[in-house]
């Protein structure tokens, strides 16, 4: 009974203290490892490295033959905010692994906490391996350098051309042209959807924001500027607040068994996602294989061709790394030698973050092997997304969008109140924790 | 000297106990406590190193969880759902414990196993039975009855529902185990005096059950207290369920969603003294008539 009673108290720490112990082997190595890392005789430097792409212990089981001096051992993650949390509970108790795969969206956090390792000497010479936008991903604009890009993830939209056809509708090339679309669907089959809108993906929402031009966090010399509930954040919001109010969009969240049924039953005829898509619709949908086809996103105005970033992820080294050169240059060779993208394409089924490494992509997804050009297209959109600089509490941040827009969508509120809740969530915390702030 | 000796025994049977009790009981709650009275300060942008340090606050962290009307607001639902859970929970226990001891009762034996196995699911996974249930595209209940399942009014009754679905077991079982062990004469005797099966129920087994009936009303407090599993795993199916539903689920997100352990520890320690009060306080208020004690 005591037990139970205290139970709540202590889940936390426990918690903590487990996501610790899980690295704890491991780190011990690479520690032991350290004493004296430029003296060969000692044996082999071992990194540890949590990752949650697929196969990629075999990647790095490919690495490891080359380098017998360098050994990396990957440990498989569970995905997402979790991963995130676990890698940051592992800094705090002193036990991190050497390298982690880190979302550009945490990576802020990672930085903020002292967890990632500046590698900027290490990583001048492959700079220009990558976009200019990728880049200001991982140096927040700073003169460091955190990590190393290894995916991004632009957006398009992925729509069944089979059923536009038979309702005759048009593959929408503005946001405008999109809520048309939406109405005369609905019209046709009012069972089923364009659309709809997700309270629980703060991520492809910040993309489409993005797309806007949106800038929710900027660094200005020496302090933060917050700039959430900006004109093109709202005018996003108030467009789909807008379809979702007169129903001809639907409010079911991404990614539930619901949203998988819809998707099957073609009961929903489009997705605004990013380039990794495929993946997710050949197992959530596989009725539509052959079915789908992929454009650009619409645009906000006529003849633009802007895009956002959905998800994507860079290779971290730890800042408690005592083999920190060695991880650099385990991350540097995994995301920028050909060899290796080869491997993350084929292997992890990634969308490289490596400019050259984009265009080289050869056959469709399975999913799409009716569109040839699939990855000329992820190319193109590629080159025009526009991200923008992470902040520190990206975590206050999303979870002020899935309460606020829940919220909304319960009671009908204007989605632009969700935006402006989570501009003052994320600067009253930001102001707690003591953040300089431009005012 | 012998005596020294027979002194010693009694706490060397109990190190392993003490051990254990102050590994992973003592000392995580005092880093609890610890971690709570501290905070992060930023300086600057708050990048690099150095630019975070944690320093001492003292109560401040209490008082800030203390002030928080989101999680008073998530006790108020709490209560709601706890009220819910506690009297049907315990009457459908009761309910079925009196039916299936009663004399003439069929299939005994496969009704128990029956209305105990949903305790054997995990609580996981019998919500997100459930929540495939509640889905309307998905659910046969929709088909027949045309209610949102996981809509704003009636998110309680379907998080209590999963909650009562696999309560009910456990708190029959101990019921009808306590009922098991009353000398059957008892009966015989109320039967020789005119009395039915109806009053043998409400004025013999009731009565004795008492004890019993308080045990599983405290342990159900305490449980449903720390509601989290329900209302976080239903969470993703729904637009009605908030990252702070419920205190616990306050604590998670304070702890691992926006990385403030320093607010979760304080919070935790609040809850913790709020059902200390609460199970305390019942078994104040029923003492005297359970167990006869001043």
């Amino acid at each position: 009974m005591r037990a139970n009673r205290l139970g709540a108290a202590l889940a936390v720490v426990l918690t903590a203290a487990l996501a610790g112990c899980g690295s704890g082997e491991p780190a011990a190595e690479s520690t032991g490892a350290a004493r004296s890392p430029a003296a060969a005789p000692q044996g082999p430097v071992k990194l540890t490295y949590w990752a949650w792409a697929p196969n990629m212990d075999k990647i790095a089981a490919v690495w490891n033959k080359d380098h017998p001096d360098i050994q990396v051992t990957v440990s498989k993650q569970a995905g997402g905010d979790d991963a995130a949390a676990k890698y940051l509970t592992a800094a705090k108790a002193g036990n991190p692994p050497d390298l982690v795969q880190a979302e550009y969206q945490h990576l802020p956090s990672f930085i903020a906490a002292d967890a990632v390792a500046d590698v900027k000497a290490e990583t001048d010479a492959i700079k220009g391996e990558f976009t200019e936008g990728l880049w200001k991903l991982v140096t927040l604009g700073t003169d460091a350098v955190y990590g190393i890009p290894q995916d991004s993830g632009p957006m398009m939209l992925f729509y069944r051309k089979d059923l536009f056809d038979k309702h005759g509708l048009k593959v929408p090339a503005t946001w405008q042209e999109y809520g048309e679309a939406a109405r005369q669907l609905r019209k046709k089959d009012p069972k089923a959807y364009l659309g709809t809108f997700s309270s629980k993906d703060p991520g492809a929402f910040t993309g489409l924001a993005q797309q806007a031009g949106a800038q929710w966090w900027s660094i200005d010399g020496e302090s933060w500027k917050v700039a959430i509930a900006d004109e093109p954040t709202k005018k996003v919001a108030d467009y789909w607040g807008g379809l979702v109010k007169e129903g001809v969009i639907d409010d079911m969240p991404f990614f539930t068994p619901e949203w998988n049924k819809a998707l099957n039953d073609g009961k929903l005829l489009t997705w605004p996602s990013a380039v990794w898509a495929p993946g997710v619709l050949s197992s959530n949908a596989p009725k539509g294989k052959g079915k789908w086809a992929v454009a650009p996103l619409p645009q906000w105005n006529a003849g633009e061709s802007f895009s956002g970033f959905w998800g994507g992820s860079s290779t971290a080294v730890s800042a408690k790394t005592p083999n920190k050169a060695a991880a650099t240059q385990f991350a540097t060779w995994l995301n920028t030698d050909p060899a290796a993208i080869e491997l993350l394409v084929k292997e992890a089924a990634i969308y490289p973050a490596a400019t050259k490494a984009q265009s080289a992509l050869g056959a469709a997804p399975d999913y799409f092997a009716n569109q040839p050009d699939f990855w000329q297209q992820a190319a193109t959109v590629s080159a025009g997304a526009r991200g923008f600089t992470f902040g520190p509490n990206v975590g206050v941040t999303y979870n002020a969008f899935k309460d606020g827009f829940d919220k909304a969508l319960q009671s009908g509120t204007p989605f632009s109140s969700a935006i402006q809740s989570m501009q003052d969530a994320t600067v009253a915390d930001m102001r707690k924790a003591g953040f300089q702030l431009a005012s | 000297m012998k005596r020294s000796q027979r002194g010693m025994w009694p706490y060397l049977f109990l190190t392993p106990a003490i051990v254990l009790f102050t590994l992973f009981l003592a000392v995580p709650i005092g880093y609890t406590v610890y971690l709570a009275m501290r905070r992060t300060k930023v300086s600057g942008l708050g990048l690099g190193r150095g630019a975070r340090t944690e320093v001492f606050v003292g109560f401040d962290n209490f008082a800030a969880a203390l002030a928080d009307a989101e999680l008073w607001q998530g006790w108020l639902r709490v209560l709601g759902y706890g009220a819910l859970v506690l009297a049907v929970m315990l009457g459908l226990a009761l309910l079925f414990a009196l039916l299936l001891d009663s004399a003439r009762v069929r299939l005994a034996r496969f009704s128990r196993i029956a209305i105990f196995l949903p305790y054997a699911v995990p609580g996981v996974a019998a919500t997100l039975l459930w929540g495939f249930l509640y889905l309307p595209s998905l659910s046969p209940i929709r088909e027949v009855l045309d209610v949102d399942l996981l809509g704003a009014s009636t998110i309680t009754y379907s998080m209590a529902n999963v909650a009562v679905w696999g309560g009910v077991g456990f708190n029959m079982l101990v019921l009808y185990t306590t009922l098991r062990a009353i000398p059957r004469d008892l009966y015989e005797a109320a039967r020789l005096d005119g009395a039915s099966e109806f009053q043998i129920a409400v004025r013999v087994k009731i009565p004795i059950l008492t004890p019993a009936i308080i045990l599983t009303t405290v342990f159900s407090i305490i449980a449903t207290i720390q509601v989290f599993t329900e209302p976080t795993t239903l969470r993703p199916l729904t637009n009605t369920i908030s990252s702070t539903w419920s205190p616990l689920m306050k604590v998670y997100r304070d702890a691992f969603v926006t990385g403030d352990l320093y607010s979760a520890a304080a919070t935790s320690i609040v809850i913790a003294a709020i059902s200390l009060v609460l199970s305390f306080g019942f078994l104040r208020v029923v003492r005297n008539r359970a167990f006869g004690e001043g």
